[in-house]
């Protein structure tokens, strides 16, 4: 899980240019929207095209993204349920 | 008086505030130039690393036209209106984005890119960034038109418009310039003033004065 999380980090940092966050920065168990990292609506579009492109994941309901997204530790815990990490 | 108060121009990995020089990176990339000339602002507003190039030009040409003058805290921004133009639209962005929708194995488009596929969002990363709410218009030409701009905005301070940021704003592959200019009612402006009254001569000759370094 420890490894997936640290790859997830990075992914976040890449694909939501955070070019000012080091994966060192970033609670896992933190608040990814509101307080956090602060992000907005376009980096939750973000969010579900990473999962898509990286691992494959279609979010189906989106009102499953207030729980998957909740933070990076869900985010890993979701895809480790979807059998794809 | 419609009168330009000041500006601030970019092209060639150099920024200058009324016509003179005050920020030269050579030997940068395009992308490289753009990030150490925000760095040098020592700002913090990350929100700029997810701009595409024409909005983070835009950023920083404004930037650097607020800096010594008091346009921001001495105007009312529910009546100040920006009027930009350029010839490119977001043509970069756009091409940006057709490039992750080219290829149906690979069809990836991100939502971070698609926001900038309008030229106009130019105008509201301003906008938000310095809550400037008044008029807002951006133009496409085939190149810089001091009248078009000079026109339009003599419209509109004969409305509600009290103050006017301006400029040509244009990212184009590698290819970019940004000019940015103030524009604020001043009574009695003394002929020996830095300030310039807006008409399309002043407008044209401040364009082009800029002294850029070699």
């Amino acid at each position: 899980m420890d490894a997936l999380i640290e790859k997830l980090k990075g992914q976040i940092i890449e694909q939501l240019n955070l070019a000012e966050v080091k994966p060192e920065d970033i609670n896992p168990e933190a608040p990814l929207f509101g307080d956090g990292l602060g992000l907005d609506s376009i980096d939750a579009l973000e969010l579900i095209v990473l999962l898509e492109k990286y691992y494959g994941i279609k979010i189906q309901d989106p009102k499953d993204g207030k729980t998957i997204f909740q933070s990076v530790k869900t985010m890993a815990e979701y895809i480790k349920s979807q059998g794809k990490a | 008086m419609n009168t330009i108060i000041s500006y601030a121009h970019i092209k060639h990995n150099q920024i200058a505030v009324n016509g003179k020089v005050v920020l030269h990176l050579p030997n940068k990339s395009y992308t490289e130039f753009l990030t150490e000339a925000y760095k040098s602002l020592q700002l913090s507003y990350p929100k700029f690393y997810k701009m595409d190039a024409q909005c983070k030009l835009a950023f920083l040409a404004m930037e650097f036209a607020c800096k010594d003058n008091h346009f921001l805290t001495e105007n009312d921004l529910s009546k100040t209106a920006i009027v930009f133009s350029n010839s490119s639209a977001s043509l970069e962005t756009d091409q940006v984005h057709q490039n992750s929708i080219n290829d149906k194995q690979n069809y990836f488009p991100s939502p971070a890119v698609f926001v900038y596929t309008l030229p106009n969002i130019t105008i509201g990363e301003i906008a938000i960034r310095h809550h400037i709410t008044g008029e807002n218009a951006f133009f496409v030409s085939p190149q810089f038109n001091g009248k078009l701009l000079t026109n339009y905005i003599h419209l509109l301070t004969q409305t509600n418009t009290e103050a006017v940021v301006g400029g040509w704003i244009n990212s184009d592959n590698n290819t970019y310039e940004a000019f940015i200019f103030l524009v604020q009612n001043v009574e009695n402006l003394n002929k020996n003033s830095i300030f310039k009254p807006l008409n399309q001569t002043s407008i044209t000759n401040l364009y082009n004065q800029t002294s850029w370094m070699h």
